[in-house]
């Protein structure tokens, strides 16, 4: 069954093949955005001692498609004197990055929609554009709330973007290699060879920095509800605010993900290397240790439950102090360890640079 | 006409297009973002090229990271187009002499090239970034470090311009804030417990017997 639908899927013209495979991604990932609002919504009303919406289906499982209902048939509401070309197609430049940049996420080995060379430089191409949606969402509103909204988010995207690059410059010193699926296989042998324990200060940096890149808590002075409404989406309405609400959580997971991949390798095993290679022989067990798709999920999934984790946990940051930490801990923290790395390298300390 | 000629002349139109519109549009910010779109075309010309390094990083720091700021001040500035059209018959000659000149240069360096053999196609194999990298750290090397230092050495010189006290300025040391301790904020004391007064009639200025206001006196 299963071999005859591959051989159908590689008898399919090469646009096809990758239009299903786009499908592939995309459709769970949207299916997990909506599931991660509701795991949100869960996890907080856990964290405050509460139950969190339980009302719409069993144990409140259909609150998000009744959200997105909800959202689909509301108005969008245009505001007067608002550029109305560029107001609707801010959500649309805020999605499209977050949703193209999964295309050289290896989900398992080899399964990346497009394996490119230089996989990790459009990664951070790619997150960097999301800044333009927000900018323009926050001009063309016409609105002054929405106008400081942008210009404190293109501030702190950029300045974070800097400390993230250097953390990406630390993993391809590691790796030697730009391939996303290079810097898994570069990681491989068991769980001491991951790049998490000799990359720990770019592990940390890559992650505050990828959270203050979704504008997320505790650095969501972009929406800052209590001093500027809600930020560069103030102005939006039903679906074109959905789309900017999901685009903040695609991203969410694939920082999640892209945490996982560069520093706990991806797919691969915690128990390769540490069992006998006779476990992995079993039954169902076996395949459950070997490697697979379902060990990059569960890493992924451990990183977004520490996103909504630090949202219930963390006041949020006053800007000059989200300024501070990106450029006068952040980077000077990436810069020496990119010193050490270097030495590392050059004096082959194994088992990482051997 | 094979995909990617296609490619190439839809690409080379919007460049060129997106061109035209940037210095023709009369709002600043539209006309950023269409140098932010001919940034993207020309990304994508040379992503076709095969010199992926190249137009990644294009898009990564020019539209990134220098147009974001870019916009950000262009977004903040009031710009008074009437007084920037002031004098403009004044400068026209200059102007046209400028211009004529630049034209002639670019005309010059363009014919010679005015037509091109489609180049041959790498194999899989390459890989632009490497090419690149293997070139600049050995060829070019001190050419590059050259650049680098003199970027660095900008930096420094805008930032030690902009770096000026401000009396006016209210910002607080994070370091000071970070080594404030409880003993330095909060003082004990002991006293012995108050009365409770009784409430005065009307009213009026029972806040000044509120509990927490003996505490200024001991």
């Amino acid at each position: 069954m299963f071999d005859w639908m591959m051989n159908l899927f590689y008898s399919l013209p090469t646009v096809m093949q990758i239009l299903i495979g786009i499908q592939l991604i995309v459709i769970p990932l949207m299916l997990a955005v909506a599931y991660t609002t509701f795991a949100e919504r869960k996890v907080i009303g856990y964290a405050h001692v509460r139950v969190g919406p339980n009302r719409v289906g069993p144990r409140g499982w259909l609150q998000p498609i009744a959200d997105a209902l909800k959202l689909l048939t509301k108005e969008v509401i245009l505001p007067t004197n608002a550029n109305r070309f560029l107001f609707l197609s801010a959500p649309v430049l805020t999605i499209a990055p977050a949703l193209a940049a999964w295309a050289v996420v290896p989900f398992f080995e080899g399964g990346a929609l497009a394996d490119v060379n230089a996989g990790l430089l459009y990664l951070l191409a790619l997150t960097s554009l999301g800044v333009y949606g927000i900018i323009i969402a926050g001009w063309a509103s016409n609105s002054k709330y929405a106008l400081l909204g942008s210009l404190r988010s293109a501030a702190q995207l950029v300045s974070y973007e800097i400390a993230m690059g250097f953390a990406l410059v630390g993993v391809l010193m590691a790796a030697g290699t730009l391939n996303v699926g290079g810097i898994i296989e570069a990681q491989s042998g068991s769980m001491y060879h991951w790049f998490l324990l000799p990359l720990l200060p770019m592990f940390f940096v890559y992650f505050i920095s990828g959270i203050a890149e979704t504008n997320r808590a505790p650095f969501d002075v972009a929406e800052g509800e209590s001093e500027i409404v809600a930020g560069f989406h103030v102005e939006y309405s039903g679906m074109a605010f959905a789309v900017f609400f999901l685009a903040e959580y695609a991203n969410m997971i694939l920082i999640s993900a892209l945490t996982a991949i560069l520093f706990l390798g991806g797919w691969l095993s915690p128990f390769q290397g540490i069992l006998p290679a006779a476990a992995f022989d079993l039954p169902v067990i076996g395949s459950l240790l070997d490697h697979g798709i379902h060990w990059f999920l569960f890493k992924t999934a451990i990183f977004l439950f520490a996103f909504l984790w630090f949202r219930a946990t963390f006041p949020r940051y006053r800007y000059d102090q989200i300024m501070r930490l990106g450029w006068k801990v952040l980077i000077p923290v990436t810069i020496v360890w990119l010193f050490v790395e270097g030495v590392l390298v050059a004096f082959n300390v194994g088992p990482w640079f051997a | 006409m094979t995909f990617e000629l296609v490619l190439f002349y839809l690409f080379g139109a919007i460049l060129l297009g997106g061109a035209l519109a940037m210095i023709s549009v009369r709002n600043p910010v539209h006309a950023a973002l269409f140098l932010v779109l001919c940034f993207v075309a020309a990304a994508a010309l040379w992503l076709l090229a095969e010199a992926e390094f190249l137009g990644i990083v294009l898009v990564l720091v020019y539209v990134g990271a220098v147009m974001v700021l870019f916009l950000f001040v262009v977004m903040m500035l009031d710009i008074n187009l009437a007084k920037l059209r002031e004098g403009f018959t004044e400068y026209l000659p200059v102007g046209i002499v400028v211009a004529l000149a630049m034209a002639t240069v670019l005309v010059l360096v363009i014919t010679r090239y005015i037509t091109m053999d489609v180049p041959e196609r790498a194999g899989p194999e390459y890989a632009n970034t490497e090419a690149l990298g293997a070139i600049l750290y050995t060829e070019y090397v001190y050419p590059f470090e050259i650049a680098a230092v003199i970027l660095l050495v900008a930096i420094i010189a805008a930032i030690s311009l902009t770096m000026r006290k401000r009396p006016d300025n209210k910002s607080i040391d994070p370091g000071k804030q970070m080594a404030v301790s409880r003993e330095g904020r909060v003082r004990m004391v002991t006293m012995a417990s108050e009365k409770k007064k009784a409430p005065r009639r009307g009213g009026q200025g029972s806040g000044a017997d509120a509990p927490g206001s003996k505490d200024e006196s001991k």
